[in-house]
């Protein structure tokens, strides 16, 4: 592919409470393809994916992100959400008396209503989606997702099963429609007919308008969703990438060989 | 139409807009400023009351001016009770047609939403303006059921025997010393009797409406709920933005008799410079059920504490309270159970907010009589604080005087997530917008029991006290 790639990450350094986290990584991802990030636990991939959503507590301490060949380096979580970023997360948090149908009819429309406003404040106040209209929207992506329709009237991720959670998540992407996704983990605790309902959700939303970084620790997701390109992050950094083989590659030798910094397709 | 400047306050910038502005006064009388037997009386005087009321006023006058004033709660020693108007008369006399109420007011209770709302939903309204009902009206329907919903002073005019009967025995004036101020001074508010098996589905509102700058309002309600009766009765209020404070002291009684059930709904939203200061208890008889639905938003200091007293088996008390504080406001709210019978049953949730420095909390007392065994009782206070500088604070005192009862309580505090937060940012929503929703949420299992049109307006004045509110 030819074109600039949507999301550019160069030499971006993270710390999170001081300490280093994110030592000079850098990535691309373009709209139409499927990255895997995998790597040891507390190498930093959800350092990464929060860093890349706009978290607060990640101070970038150097290098830069571009989306759409923009810095979203001052844009806050929401803007960068309203730009076309999404991030499944690894754990995804409740919030009691807020119902997943009202949650996600002010995410869309907080879309709709509100483009962006270049800070001088002023706020079209146009109307959101009608509710039948949502109703409707919402009833066939649950479906989709094998949800059960009174998933719509509980609190958001409150009490949820740690598969349901990940499934809401993919339910959020299906409504939002986001130009690059990171879904962090979110295969980990699927039984293997949950990791297929979600695995066909991410490739039924996959394609040209697309982009995906799943980050994962088992090859399992690969097997269903197909990735171009797989990364080996260790330490902070992008240590090894490669072609799906990589992932296999992985999952019998373990991380140790890459730690010693062999390379074996230059990114 | 004037509007108040609104810096001295400063904060519910929308409230000033929305509802802080004022009227020129146009009353057709005013007390003299400051409290005397020879204004008690000739406000009796006036409203051409019974002997025996008059002289209830001036007994009342007394015990007041003997009790000393509470040291616990909030700070109430700054009230200048001498610097107060405590009978400001608006109209000549109540009408039953908005065409008739003088325009300034007629266009503030429209702005208000009064007129709209008995339209679309309510069984009936009374609307006060200062001291005294402008407007009443009940539905014809529930007139011809013999549901009387009138002005409290129009109660006493018209139904004097049964007024007589109930009025002060639930709230006597040595309670304490701002029922004995209202006792003395009272003036509006409702009077409701529900005939035996009579059910009102639809509700009664009363809005109450402080015009005068530095005035008091002292409106008193009366509430009789008949055997198997149901009524569900919705107070509003809201007042305008002055740099002086006014005074708000109602008095609430209630009497729900056996197997009837009260709800008594209030979305309290006074300006920020209006002490709040309300006794509000309901007795419940065999099998009956009273539910108080309590929503403080408003007010510089409020201090309530609605209570049940059970009084024979099978009553049941609920206490539903949300209390919202931003800056410079403090919510003292919470409620009272008391279990008198065997049998009986009670639960009181409460949720406080606040924010800005606020400072709201729940202060509740949980009390079973000897003789009360078998009773049980649940107490659910949380709090959300919304940043370093608010404050929460929980009192729950309880008084148990039998062994075979089961009393729960549970209290939690927390402070909204930063997690909490970011996870709805990351969906595209505002930071402020996800903090409302923060907060919409954890009211939600309180809110979810208001009728629709209210559920909304609480919502509504719960982003209106969010505004700009996380930096
Ligand atoms: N909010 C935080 N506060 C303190 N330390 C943090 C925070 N977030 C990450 N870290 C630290 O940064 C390092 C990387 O953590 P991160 O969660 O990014 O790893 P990970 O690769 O996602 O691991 P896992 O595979 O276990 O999910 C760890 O040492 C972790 O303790
Ligand atoms: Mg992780």
């Amino acid at each position: 592919m030819s074109k600039t790639p949507e999301l550019i990450v160069n030499d971006l350094r993270v710390a999170v409470e001081g300490k280093e986290i994110l030592k000079g990584l850098s990535l691309q991802v373009a709209k139409g393809e499927i990255h895997a990030l995998m790597g040891p636990n507390g190498s930093g991939k959800s350092t990464l994916a929060n860093t890349l959503m706009g978290h607060p507590r990640y101070e970038v301490t150097g290098g830069e992100i571009l989306f759409k060949g923009l810095s979203i380096l001052e844009m806050e979580a929401d803007e960068r959400s309203r730009a076309g970023l999404f991030m499944a997360f690894q754990y995804p948090v409740a919030i009691p008396g807020l119902s997943v149908a009202n949650f996600l009819r002010s995410a869309l429309n907080a879309r709709l209503v509100r483009p962006e406003t270049n800070g001088s404040g002023t706020m079209p106040q146009k109307k959101g989606i009608a509710p039948r209209e949502f109703r409707a929207l919402l009833k066939g992506q649950m479906a989709l997702l094998k949800m059960d329709e009174s998933f719509a009237t509980r609190y958001l991720n409150d009490g949820f099963s740690g598969g349901e959670k990940k499934r809401a998540e993919i339910l959020q992407m299906a409504l939002l429609k986001p130009e690059i996704a990171i879904m962090d983990e979110t295969d980990s605790g699927l039984d293997i007919d949950a990791l297929r309902v979600v695995s066909d959700g991410v490739n039924a939303l996959a394609g040209p308008d697309l982009g995906v970084l799943v980050i994962t620790h088992y090859q399992r997701i690969l097997n269903y969703i197909k990735p171009h390109r797989v990364h080996v992050m260790v330490d902070g950094r992008i240590s090894v990438s490669g072609g799906p083989e990589l992932a296999l590659e992985l999952e019998t030798r373990g991380y140790d060989w890459v730690r010693n910094g062999k390379e074996v397709t230059a990114p | 139409m004037t509007t108040e400047p609104t810096t001295t306050v400063g904060i519910r910038d929308g409230y000033a807009e929305k509802y802080g502005f004022h009227d020129d006064e146009q009353h057709v009388f005013k007390s003299k400023m400051g409290l005397t037997p020879e204004i008690v009386a000739q406000i009796s005087d006036m409203k051409g009351e019974p002997k025996w009321m008059r002289d209830y006023r001036l007994k009342a006058l007394e015990i007041f001016e003997k009790k000393p004033m509470p040291t616990w709660g909030g700070n109430v020693g700054e009230i200048d009770f001498k610097n107060i108007y405590y009978y400001v008369k608006p109209t000549s006399q109540e009408t039953k047609s908005w065409d008739d109420v003088p325009a300034d007011m007629k266009r503030t209770f429209d702005k208000l939403g009064i007129p709209e709302a008995e339209q679309k939903f309510l069984s009936g309204v009374g609307a006060q303006y200062d001291s005294e009902v402008v407007y009443h009206k009940i539905k014809e329907s529930l007139e011809k059921q013999g549901v009387i919903f009138l002005s409290c002073d129009h109660g006493l005019k018209e139904h004097e025997e049964l007024f007589k009967q109930y009025f002060g025995t639930v709230i006597p004036s040595s309670d304490n010393k701002f029922a004995a101020l209202n006792s003395a001074v009272w003036s509006g508010g409702s009077f409701i009797y529900v005939p035996k098996g009579v059910k009102v589905d639809v509700p009664l509102q009363a809005y109450f409406r402080i015009n005068t700058k530095d005035m008091g309002q002292f409106e008193r309600t009366l509430i009789i709920v008949d055997e198997g009766a149901y009524v569900h009765y919705v107070e509003g209020c809201t007042a305008p933005v002055y740099s002086s404070d006014s005074l708000h002291s109602a008095v609430v009684e209630i009497i729900v008799k056996a197997g009837g059930r009260c709800r008594y709904t209030t979305i309290q939203n006074w300006s920020n410079n209006v002490y709040n200061l309300v006794t509000k208890r309901a007795l419940a008889y065999r099998d009956a059920t009273m539910e108080w639905v309590d929503g403080n938003l408003g007010s510089k200091l409020t201090m309530k504490y609605p209570s049940v007293y059970m009084m024979e088996p099978g009553a049941h008390g609920e206490i539903l309270s949300i209390a919202f504080a931003g800056r410079g406001q403090h919510q003292d709210a919470g409620g009272k159970v008391v279990h008198c019978a065997p049998h009986t049953t009670s639960k009181i949730i409460s949720k406080s907010i606040s924010k800005d420095g606020g400072r709201a909390g729940y202060r509740g007392l949980v009390k079973v009589q000897k003789g009360a065994t078998d009773c049980r009782s649940n107490v659910n206070c949380d709090a959300l604080l919304l940043d370093e500088a608010s404050r929460s604070d929980t009192y729950p005192y309880m008084e148990i005087e039998e062994d075979r009862v089961s009393i729960g309580h549970e209290a939690t505090v927390s402070k909204i997530g930063d997690e909490q937060l970011f996870y709805l940012m990351s969906r595209g929503i505002s930071k402020d917008d996800a903090a409302a929703m923060i907060v919409s949420g954890f009211i939600e299992p309180i809110v979810k029991e208001l009728p629709m049109e209210y559920a909304v307006e609480m919502n509504r004045l719960i982003q209106l006290q969010m505004e700009g509110s996380v930096g």
